[in-house]
């Protein structure tokens, strides 16, 4: 049985399922952060003291990983491209690129970061500040590490697809790109809310 | 056609299986299990409402030593009462189960638009499931601080609440990736000529559904993930400065807000409401069209009216929060909303009504559910205005007329509708019909009963007995004159659990020896019952795919005259 | 061929997007550093964000040709997360600063 338009697009609406149903996922993962968020403003809101962003974290770090992320958004879209113009080594480059500044975004966060901020016991029980600043940038980071397994996937063994179903790979890495813009579109948010304001 | 029969083991066939019409049926029967067991909890907590610091019969020994339902338990119980029928009993049934098997079907497609997704849903949910179950094992009992879990009581509260909200996370995983499911295979498999006016008034309160479901779930989600960190982490999310717990001060950083529970909470559980209604109206819809063998009045007032209800329910949320000191200029707001979303539901309820005018109305056991449902809800709704009213609000809130408000709803209201789906559905499914003598019983009964237990809630709110109270209001002087409802209340309850038995018979009767029907016994229009054989073969829906030339309820359009049959199925071509 | 010199225009196109995203990062971290009252620099720090979101929406998500459903979708989400943010802020907006004691 044979489900239409997985990789085919549907004529009236001009999209194959999975595009769809990425986009379907991006809307709610808004809404997930977006109730972060909204915490974030009613925490702050009724707060009677709270912490300058920029005396407790390190803008210097923050913009270095914005960096980071916003590059591997080039490098996940260039890896797309390169599979558009059949080149197959130029996509696992890219693709490898991405995953490569992903692990350095992740790497800087926990090492230059986080550490440091237990070590000096700023921790989510000492104050909202640390709260909602772990919860916020914890869940980002999770979501990074799940667009790297998706990336290491289809960078390795999912890449074989590319042999026997090309459109439906290329597909699938229009999908994983939509998402890893999605995960850089949330830091672009994260970092002025948290370091800067 | 590969025949899969042969291919397939068992576990792949019947358990990790992603045909949706198996999975359809595993949520259905799980939904009913949890069901029926969240029914019992409350024959449980009701018999102590009626009979204060008595020994419950049969049960007693489970629940404490001496037999008794103890105040711990009674609270536990009504959190797990609420939440068991809610999110693993009634939008499973709902959603999960009629969603599923019916949708394809209804749009002509060989399945949904991701079915590994699906079963990885359902496994989600039974996981959900499973937790929440397992919470009634911990030393301390299960969640105790009310479904609405508020802060800080939530917080401080015993393990029960940890496990409650692990479980939630898995629940409202399953339901994202099932509404992303529903939505992508409505708008994208379709099959040809089935336009967006042509499409049964089911699949419209599904889809609806789902996007309430997409959009409203993740700031609970969110909300779940603060409350974790509050309980596991020490953070003060929602926890003030200088809370007192027994005599002692929190040692909590402070500075949280336990408004910002609320208003997360609410921000989903409104929507959620008409995630509980949309798909039983959409079955109502479709089971009084059947039986009055005349179209849907006023079936684009209807879509638009569904649309714009989906849409509002996002912002009428804190009319569950007026007496929080919001403002009176926040108040009105929520109140003109609320008041606002009470006209879509006034369109659809008054459409399906006017549906029966001048009707043939077949009297078969799921009409007989559609049509008690039109006043149940009626009566739902009507209960609901004084609620949202920001200034009667302030008598009614939290007091036993709100319970009896939204039973209404959800009891005589949803799961009728969800009765009348699984009577008219049975076929569909088993090839076999149900008992119609056995069903009229079980309808008459369960239509008394539902009445019993829950219209003297009006005069027990009115009166201003609160809500979860262990003893039912009985340590007040101003429920005394209403006290004696409880007793009358447990009966009728009792009574409506006598009458599920000849559901229950009934299922497990007609499956073994009822009656063999055609594919098409009701004689429906729409693309469910031109799918052949019946029942349906494993990851096969129609021997040929279909495509529509007409509207879905075109029942009598062409005089149905002497040996003319009075109904064109939406997939008959036009020169047939 | 067409396609290659299409997919060369797309490519620049992304380099010059890029550029552009390093200049707003830039701007932004540079503006905070300047005293401004809490209100201007949230509002000059979201239009700002606002921007490089839409940069990296419209032409690496390809949003800017994207199909109609798919705008709707976003453009529902969008409101309805405006409507939590507002709406929340609303009801306790009087009471900024005032601390919740028990």
């Amino acid at each position: 049985m044979q489900i239409p338009y997985t990789v085919k697009v549907r004529p009236d609406t001009g999209l194959y399922n999975a595009k769809l149903g990425i986009w379907l996922f991006l809307a709610s993962e808004v809404m997930l952060f977006g109730g972060l968020f909204s915490a974030y403003i009613l925490l702050r809101s009724g707060a009677t003291s709270w912490f300058v962003g920029s005396e407790e974290l390190s803008v210097p770090i923050g913009t270095f990983n914005t960096f980071v992320l916003i590059l591997s958004s080039v490098t996940v879209v260039m890896s797309w491209a390169s599979l558009r113009m059949n080149d197959l080594k130029k996509y696992k480059m890219y693709m490898g690129l991405t995953i490569l500044l992903g692990l350095v975004f992740l790497v800087v966060k926990v090492l230059f970061e986080y550490m440091p901020k237990i070590e000096h016991h700023h921790i989510p029980s000492s104050h909202n500040f640390f709260a909602i600043y772990f919860v916020l940038t914890g869940l980002h980071a999770l979501h990074v590490i799940g667009g790297l397994i998706v990336n290491g996937y289809l960078w390795g063994p999912g890449s074989k697809m590319w042999d026997t179903d090309p459109e439906q790979f290329l597909n699938r890495i229009e999908v994983a790109g939509l998402y890893w813009h999605f995960v850089d579109i949330i830091w672009i948010f994260l970092f002025p809310t948290l370091y800067l304001l | 056609m590969v025949d899969h029969d042969q291919e397939e083991p068992f576990w792949r066939k019947y358990i990790f299986s992603v045909d949706h019409k198996v999975i359809g049926l595993q949520y259905a029967i799980t939904a009913m299990l949890f069901l029926f067991f969240g029914f019992c909890l409350i024959l449980i907590m009701r018999w102590n409402l009626a009979y204060p610091g008595e020994v419950v019969p049969i049960v007693g020994k489970l629940l404490s030593e001496e037999g008794m339902l103890t105040p711990d338990g009674y609270n536990s119980f009504g959190v797990m009462h609420g939440t068991i029928m809610i999110f693993l009993g009634v939008v499973p049934l709902a959603v999960g189960g009629f969603g599923n098997y019916v949708l394809p079907l209804q749009l002509g497609a060989p399945d949904m638009a991701f079915p590994k997704i699906n079963m990885f849903s359902f496994w989600s949910f039974f996981v959900g499931g499973i937790f929440m179950l397992a919470s009634f094992f911990l030393p301390q009992g299960p969640a105790s601080s009310g479904w609405t879990m508020y802060a800080p009581l939530s917080v401080i509260a015993t393990t029960g609440e940890t496990v409650w909200l692990f479980g939630m996370v898995f629940l409202i995983t399953s339901s994202l990736l099932g509404s992303i499911n529903f939505i992508a295979t409505v708008i994208q498999l379709r099959t040809k000529g089935l336009t967006w006016m042509r499409l049964p008034f089911f699949v419209w309160g599904q889809f609806v559904t789902a996007f309430l479901l997409l959009l409203a779930f993740p700031p609970l989600e969110a909300a779940a993930v603060l409350q974790l960190m509050d309980r596991l982490a020490g953070s003060s999310f929602f926890m003030t400065s200088g809370l007192y717990v027994g005599g002692e001060v929190l040692e909590v950083a402070g500075g949280g807000s336990p408004l910002l529970w609320q208003h997360l909470f609410w921000f989903l559980a409104h929507p959620e409401v008409y995630v509980l209604i949309l798909p039983g109206m959409g079955i109502v819809a479709e089971v009084i069209t059947n039986n009055t063998r005349k179209p849907l009045w006023g079936y684009r007032s209807i879509v638009y009216s569904v649309i714009f209800l989906g849409f509002m329910s996002f912002v009428v949320w804190a009319h569950h929060m007026f007496l929080t000191g919001m403002g009176t200029k926040m108040a009105a707001f929520f109140q003109t909303t609320t008041m606002i979303i009470s006209i879509p539901s006034v369109i659809i309820l008054s459409a399906l009504f006017i549906s029966l005018w001048g009707g043939s109305i077949r009297f078969n056991t799921p009409m007989l559910f559609a049509l008690g449902f039109l006043p149940m809800f009626g009566i739902g709704g009507l209960t609901g205005l004084p609620l949202g009213l920001a200034s009667s609000d302030i008598h009614l809130h939290d007091t036993y007329y709100v319970i009896g408000h939204f039973h209404y709803v959800v009891a005589p209201g949803t799961i009728f509708a969800l009765f009348a789906g699984i009577y008219y559905w049975f076929p569909k499914v088993t090839g076999k019909r149900m008992n119609e003598g056995l069903g009229k019983i079980h309808f008459f009964g369960s239509f008394i009963c539902m009445n019993g237990v829950f219209s003297p809630m009006f005069i027990q709110g009115l009166a201003g007995i609160s809500r979860r109270l262990y003893d039912g209001g009985a340590s007040y002087l101003h429920a005394e004159p209403v006290l004696q409802w409880n007793e009358f209340m447990t009966m009728a309850a009792l009574g409506l659990g006598f009458f599920q038995f000849f559901f229950i018979a009934n299922l497990f009767i007609s499956l073994a020896k009822g009656e063999k029907v055609s594919s098409n016994p009701w004689k429906a229009t729409t693309l469910d019952w031109a799918a052949t054989p019946t029942p349906p073969l494993p990851h096969v829906n129609f021997e040929n795919i279909p495509e529509v030339y007409r509207g879905p309820y075109e029942y009598s359009m062409n005089g149905g005259g002497n040996g003319q049959k009075d109904f064109t199925p939406q997939h008959e071509s036009v020169k047939d | 061929m067409d396609v290659t010199q299409d997919l060369k225009k797309e490519i620049n196109l992304y380099l010059k997007v890029f550029g552009a995203l390093a200049i707003l990062t830039a701007v932004t971290v540079a503006v905070a550093s300047l005293k401004v009252g809490i209100g201007f620099a949230i509002i000059i720090a979201m239009v700002i964000a606002v921007t490089k979101g839409s940069l990296v929406a419209s032409f690496f998500m390809h949003l800017a040709h994207e199909k109609r459903l798919i705008y709707l979708l976003l453009v529902i989400t969008l409101v309805l997360l405006l409507a939590l943010f507002f709406i929340t802020y609303g009801t306790i907006g009087d009471q900024v600063g005032v601390e919740i004691v028990s």
